[in-house]
């Protein structure tokens, strides 16, 4: 238990007349990056926003740690979450630089302090400080502005990271590209807990230490990519992967 | 006050007639030079958005100063009148329009030219009723204003509700005042809800309405 | 020509004293439709009635011709400075509070969603994220109250506030054009070199605020 990161238990939302989640529980472990795998509607980014508070569930109690986060302080619980969406939402008259110091800067550090932090950051996600620092997020491209999320996300060293669909909006090449920096960061950032959501099969099985299906709000299996595709438990699993084997042979045949 | 409308009916309606004259030369004139100035520089929007800016310029003219400046030029009445006013309204105008052309969704235009359509027809067939809403709405909002600004004319003897209003102030007379008010904003509730009619009407011919 | 370099020399400091008097008044307007409008705009944004309220009233306002609630004021609060003033700031008001709550709106959800999960607390987010980006719409404001302050404080002549309009009522009333040109000149240049510098300041602080994420 005392390795358990994140703690969903029995965790219940509707909105309106519509149920999101029913009755979730789940467990992931500190160090683990988990993909939550589903389509729209299936209830996964509204999972992922209740780890942070963004969506508060009905019932149900989510643990960090081992504690309640209901019972930590709102602000002090996002600080320790990095947070990252599809649509990046860097601030707009903001530098990188600055953009990345958001978090840093509201916690007070001194500014040397947090330079140093920043061209740390920005040498992980592999954009030069001296050649990007003082751009301003419309002169950069898309793959480089989500890049400048992760690390404006990563700023404060919070312990778990939550990545909504990041890659979504970019071009498969520089897709496939920046799935393997996150891997990559995942691995040197060592003990840090991902929780990362996409509808694209491939990012998740390639990407998740374990992998989360989701399908109308419940979970239809959480295991390891391995573990998934030799015994798929659900017919909604099946059927996913179906359609991953028929692509494939699609382009078998092409060849 | 029902008194004075009474006594003075011939007069109040005489000069909201001229006030409805003046602003309907006005807006014409001023809508014949957007259409042209729309169609000359269709391809060229940097020739659109500086004279746009240009218009804009002179509508932060202050209708006073205006008045007064071209009084030298063209003599009181309403000649310089009808320049202003036309002027004032030409801004509202060509903002309005350019931006409801530019609103429309690129692919559209694209593949209107795909088939083989001419610059001009692209033009009368899509743009023009795509951007008809924002047409409508520019020319409401340029009555408005006009109508409006159209009282200070009478400064300069061109006539219309404005010499109620300054009769009124000068006599230190409520009611003239309370009268020349009343009688603007009856006209500009009436042009917009005439325009209003017109706009559904046509937008009605247009299936565009939603 | 001649008698426009005539005025100047004989009637130079009654000039500058009405241009004072008018940038003075316009100035002290501004001001104070600022205090009261941007702060309005801000509650309006957080408020959805309150905007609604203030965004209707403010499109019948507009249909009534700036001369006329002039001239109503009148009898309410008298002639003189203050009244002027009183009617300045309120012709001033609707351009910078509509324009300031539709700064407020432009934010993107997302850029807020964000600086709330990176732990911003609303103060911060206020001044930090909601503020900046709001300000080319607030200066947009402040141009259009600016530009509608400095004709409108013409009229206010004639309620014995002084000003330029001074100068071209009394060219109307003589028939002098050298009082028309000098008087309508000077406002002209006045309008237009206010709405340049406020356009120069938006340029610069928009520059890099372009929409980028969709």
């Amino acid at each position: 238990m005392s390795n358990s990161a994140i703690n969903f238990k029995h965790i219940q939302k509707t909105f309106g007349a519509e149920t999101i989640i029913e009755n979730l529980s789940f467990e992931v472990e500190a160090g683990e990056f988990i993909t939550i795998l589903g389509s729209s509607g299936s209830g996964k980014t509204t999972t992922l926003k209740m780890v942070n508070r963004l969506v508060e569930p009905d019932s149900g109690v989510i643990e960090i740690n081992g504690q309640n986060i209901e019972q930590i302080n709102l602000i002090e619980l996002r600080r320790k979450i990095g947070y990252v969406v599809q649509q990046i939402g860097l601030f707009p008259h903001l530098t990188v630089e600055k953009n990345i110091a958001t978090v840093p800067e509201l916690l007070g550090w001194d500014k040397t302090k947090t330079q140093s932090r920043v061209k740390e950051l920005m040498e992980l996600v592999k954009l030069p400080y001296e050649e990007y620092s003082d751009r301003h997020p419309n002169q950069l491209s898309g793959g480089q502005q989500q890049r400048i999320g992760v690390a404006r996300a990563l700023a404060a060293n919070p312990q778990i990271m939550l990545l909504d669909e990041p890659f979504g909006a970019v071009d498969a090449i520089t897709r496939k590209e920046l799935q393997k920096q996150i891997k990559l960061i995942h691995q040197e950032l060592n003990g840090k807990t991902f929780l990362f959501v996409t509808h694209d099969i491939n990012e998740a099985f390639y990407l998740g230490d374990k992998v989360m299906i989701m399908d109308k709000g419940k979970i239809s299996q959480y295991d390891t990519p391995k573990n998934i595709i030799k015994n798929p438990e659900t017919e909604f699993v099946k059927d996913l992967l179906d359609t991953i084997y028929e692509e494939e042979s699609l382009w078998r045949m092409l060849k | 006050m029902i008194e004075y409308w009474r006594d003075y009916h011939t007069r109040l309606i005489e000069a909201l007639l001229d006030h409805l004259q003046l602003v309907t030369i006005s807006i014409v004139v001023a809508l014949a030079i957007a259409m042209v100035v729309i169609l000359t520089c269709l391809n060229n929007q940097k020739w659109v958005s500086s004279l746009t800016y240009f218009f804009s310029a002179l509508y932060s003219i202050p209708s006073y100063a205006f008045f007064a400046l071209l009084i030298p030029l063209s003599g009181l009445g309403t000649t310089t009148a009808v320049i202003v006013l036309s002027l004032y309204s030409e801004y509202i105008l060509l903002r309005t329009f350019s931006t409801g052309i530019k609103q429309i969704d690129p692919t559209i235009i694209e593949s209107a030219r795909g088939m083989g359509m001419t610059d001009h027809q692209v033009f009368f067939r899509i743009q023009l009723p795509l951007a008809s809403k924002s047409i409508f709405s520019g020319i409401r909002l340029a009555l408005t204003s006009i109508i409006g600004i159209a009282t200070i004319a009478a400064t300069i003897n061109a006539g219309g509700l404005g010499t109620v209003l300054f009769d009124g102030l000068r006599t230190q007379s409520i009611v003239k005042i309370v009268w020349g008010s009343l009688l603007t904003i009856f006209l500009c509730i009436c042009s917009n809800v005439i325009l209003y009619l017109i706009e559904k009407f046509t937008l009605r011919n247009l299936e565009l309405e939603d | 020509m001649t008698e426009i370099i005539q005025y100047f020399e004989s009637n130079g400091t009654q000039y500058a004293e009405y241009l004072i008097q008018h940038i003075r008044l316009s100035m002290i307007a501004l001001l104070i439709a600022l205090i009261i409008g941007v702060p309005l705009g801000y509650i309006s944004y957080k408020h959805k009635k309150v905007a609604e309220f203030f965004t209707t009233s403010s499109q019948l306002l507009r249909i009534i011709p700036s001369l006329a609630i002039l001239f109503i004021l009148i009898p309410i609060i008298g002639v003189g400075e203050l009244p002027a003033l009183i009617a300045l700031v309120f012709l001033a008001i609707p351009p910078i509070l509509i324009n300031t709550i539709l700064g407020f709106n432009e934010i993107p959800a997302i850029t807020k969603e964000v600086a709330a999960g990176l732990g911003m607390n609303s103060n911060q987010l206020m001044l930090k994220i909601e503020i900046p980006l709001a300000i080319p719409f607030i200066l947009n404001g402040i141009k259009l109250s600016l530009v509608e302050i400095i004709a409108s404080a013409n009229l206010a002549t004639y309620i014995g506030a002084g000003g330029l309009g001074t100068l071209i009522f009394t060219g109307l009333g003589l028939y002098r054009m050298d009082l028309l040109l000098i008087g309508g000149g000077t406002v002209t240049i006045l309008s237009l070199f206010s709405m340049f510098i406020l356009d120069c300041i938006i340029r610069k602080v928009s520059k890099n605020r372009v929409e980028f994420s969709n």
